[in-house]
């Protein structure tokens, strides 16, 4: 259970690096490597990973995330209503407010921890969702969703350009956001989001968050004022939160508030547990399962189930259909709900654990480990 | 005549009914090893919990170094130069041991919050180094990358006791540090008291090994329903028939 050293580190930064970049390659033959699905993977692991900030590293579990992910959103349409389409200074904005509200709630539900830290969370989430609904109309629009309008007032870009026809779409410096280069801008924004909290999980103050989690009476009476450190955790991750929130207005420049809805925080939980929680990994593994998977099955309707089954006799197709097709279309959230008991249940450190599982069964059939070296294995 | 470091003066605490302290008073003198014995439930951990600002007494003051400790949070009163090893040790079990030690470091060199987000914990190779040498004469290295959690009991509380030197306190805190260990450790764990017993850093240490308790105290005093019955250098506690009575049952010392 060493902390990598930088060498080490630099190493992993690369292969990361390198298998995102060419996600559009490797994930042709899965049949996802569309730009749309690319930026969800893309914009999904930033959330999971700086999620993972606060709950791998602290254990701290919130259930509010999506709160930050909507002001992120919605700050970002603001910024390209009011001042322009690039998305620089919309991505800037959506970190700073949603750092700043991240700043405000997390000193309120920081207060407590375990169960009571998560349901102060969840009822802040619900409260921004239901404020976005009823007072905040004005700036939310409301059940519509905020929308570009040809005629908003865009500052910045008036002072170069004149209005044109049709609404404009959002642009890094002549770089669309749709499609590949949408993507590519994405993919270097995860990497990166990936590279400080790789940087984060292996400094001192990393190391001091995991002895939180591990003991936080220790920490207290070994001097540390754990407060500060657990708002930081809280801030750093509501600002990956709202750094997703606005990528995802930058490539589709609609914000709504159903974005801050409980399931939608409860998607980033269920990312994190799947991959592994407070590994630098999981997460990002969590998002490429669950988002995947969310794009197949959703797109099945009991047709498609009918074809898949053609090769059976017609009876047990029919029977097949009614017993799979409660889990598909709409019903993916069944199955994503399955999927995360069995996950808890068998399976609590998910897809790293069972990583690590397999690696040791094979390892062991060359050698049997010594007791130090399972403990060492079960590390990072 | 020494400097009073920590001075208990006439503090109680109750819990419901129970008068866990009692019109304590206590000094503790600079640079000296001071034990503290008595029965089971005495409020010797109970004295040592108000100390460290874990619980409030219900009156008293706790003054170290010239300063009132009550009302201070308990890392406050860590920064101020007091660690203590619990009765049950109190570690990092998901850390490794070096993680352990290096983190305790941390605290004294860089205060109650630092936000270092970039350094790399591999870089710190002086804490690393100290850390080391610390767990190499608790003799723990070796396993200084396994599990913290893994260790056994006694390890468990070697490790606290070299979380707790790393930081080099004013005023070291000892409940019951060989409780648990077998007596060849005993017996190492005693050397490295007397060892930093040089460095003139103050103990306070609960015991209830007799053996241990008159190898290494220089003050001894007994504490019994939750207030100080005897107090005094080993020899005289050892001659005094009211110890002998109320807390050593006449047993040989
Ligand atoms: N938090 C608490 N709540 C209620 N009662 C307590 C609490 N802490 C201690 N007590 C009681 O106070 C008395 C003193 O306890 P304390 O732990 O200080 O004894 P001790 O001298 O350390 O004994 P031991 O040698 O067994 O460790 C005991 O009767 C104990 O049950
Ligand atoms: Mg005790």
């Amino acid at each position: 259970m060493k902390t990598p050293t930088i060498k080490q580190d630099m190493v992993v930064m690369l292969i990361f690096s390198a298998v995102i970049l060419t996600m559009p390659v490797w994930l042709e033959p899965l049949g996802a490597s569309y730009p749309d699905l690319l930026q969800k993977f893309a914009i999904f692991g930033i959330f999971a990973v700086g999620y993972n900030i606060l709950f791998g590293l602290t254990g701290y579990l919130s259930f509010g995330h999506a709160a930050f992910l909507g002001i992120g959103s919605y700050t970002a349409v603001w910024s390209f209503k009011l001042l322009t389409m690039n998305i620089l200074p919309a991505l800037v904005f959506s970190v700073l407010l949603s750092g700043l509200f991240a700043l405000l709630i997390g000193f309120i539900t920081l207060r407590r921890s375990g169960i009571y830290f998560s349901i102060l969370t969840l009822a802040f989430a619900q409260m921004s969702y239901n404020l976005a609904y009823s007072v905040l109309t004005p700036i939310t629009n409301g059940e519509t969703g905020l929308q570009l309008a040809r005629d908003d007032a865009r500052i910045l870009d008036r002072l170069f350009s004149e209005a044109g026809e049709g609404l404009p779409s959002t642009d890094f410096f002549g770089f669309s956001m749709s499609g590949y280069s949408g993507f590519y801008i994405c993919a270097v924004l995860l990497i990166i989001a990936f590279f400080i909290s790789q940087r984060i999980f292996h400094s001192p103050f990393g190391t001091k968050l995991r002895a939180i989690k591990s003991n936080q009476t220790r920490m207290k009476y070994t001097g540390y004022n754990t407060k500060p450190y657990l708002l930081t955790a809280f801030v750093i991750s509501g600002m990956y939160a709202g750094l997703a929130g606005g990528l995802m207005a930058a490539t589709d420049p609609l914000a709504g508030a159903e974005r801050m809805q409980w399931t939608a925080s409860g998607e980033v939980v269920l990312m994190t547990i799947l991959g592994g929680v407070g590994t630098l990994i999981g997460p990002m593994l969590g998002v490429g399962i669950i988002k995947y998977f969310e794009n197949i099955f959703s797109a099945l309707n009991e047709q498609a189930l009918h074809q898949a089954y053609a090769f059976m006799p017609d009876w047990l197709a029919t029977v097949m259909v009614t017993l799979t097709s409660p889990f598909v279309g709409e019903g993916w959230h069944l199955t994503l709900g399955a999927l995360f008991v069995l996950i808890v249940i068998f399976l609590p450190g998910g897809i790293m654990e069972g990583m690590n599982l397999i690696k040791k069964r094979f390892s062991k059939k060359e050698a049997e480990p010594s007791p130090t070296e399972k403990a060492t294995e079960t590390g990072q | 005549m020494n400097n009073t470091i920590l001075e208990i003066d006439n503090v109680q605490k109750s819990f419901g009914g129970l008068k866990a302290l009692h019109d304590l008073n206590l000094k503790i003198e600079e640079g000296k090893v001071h034990a503290i014995i008595g029965p089971n439930g005495a409020g010797k951990s109970t004295m040592l919990n108000v100390c460290i600002g874990q619980l409030a007494p219900d009156s008293g003051t706790v003054t170290f170094n010239g300063e009132n400790m009550i009302g201070k949070a308990p890392h406050e009163i860590n920064q101020a130069g007091i660690s203590r090893v619990f009765q049950t040790p109190e570690i990092f079990p998901d850390l490794s041991l070096l993680q352990n030690v290096m983190i305790t470091a941390f605290a004294t060199r860089e205060g109650a919050f630092k936000m270092n987000l970039f350094r790399s914990l591999s870089n710190e190779t002086e804490i690393e180094d100290e850390a080391c040498q610390i767990l190499t004469e608790i003799g723990l290295m070796g396993k200084q990358h396994s599990h913290a959690g893994s260790l056994s009991r006694g390890d468990k509380r070697r490790l606290e006791l070299a979380m707790c030197l790393v930081q080099h306190p004013k005023l070291l805190l000892l409940d019951e540090p060989t409780a648990g260990m077998a007596r060849h450790d005993t017996n190492k764990t005693i050397d490295l008291l007397m060892k930093i017993k040089e460095g003139g850093m103050t103990k306070i240490i609960i015991e209830h090994d007799m053996h241990v308790v008159f190898s290494v105290a220089d003050h001894i005093s007994v504490l019994a329903q939750g207030t100080i019955i005897a107090s005094g250098t080993p020899d005289e506690i050892k001659g005094s028939p009211k110890v002998q009575e109320a807390y050593l049952g006449g047993a040989h010392l």
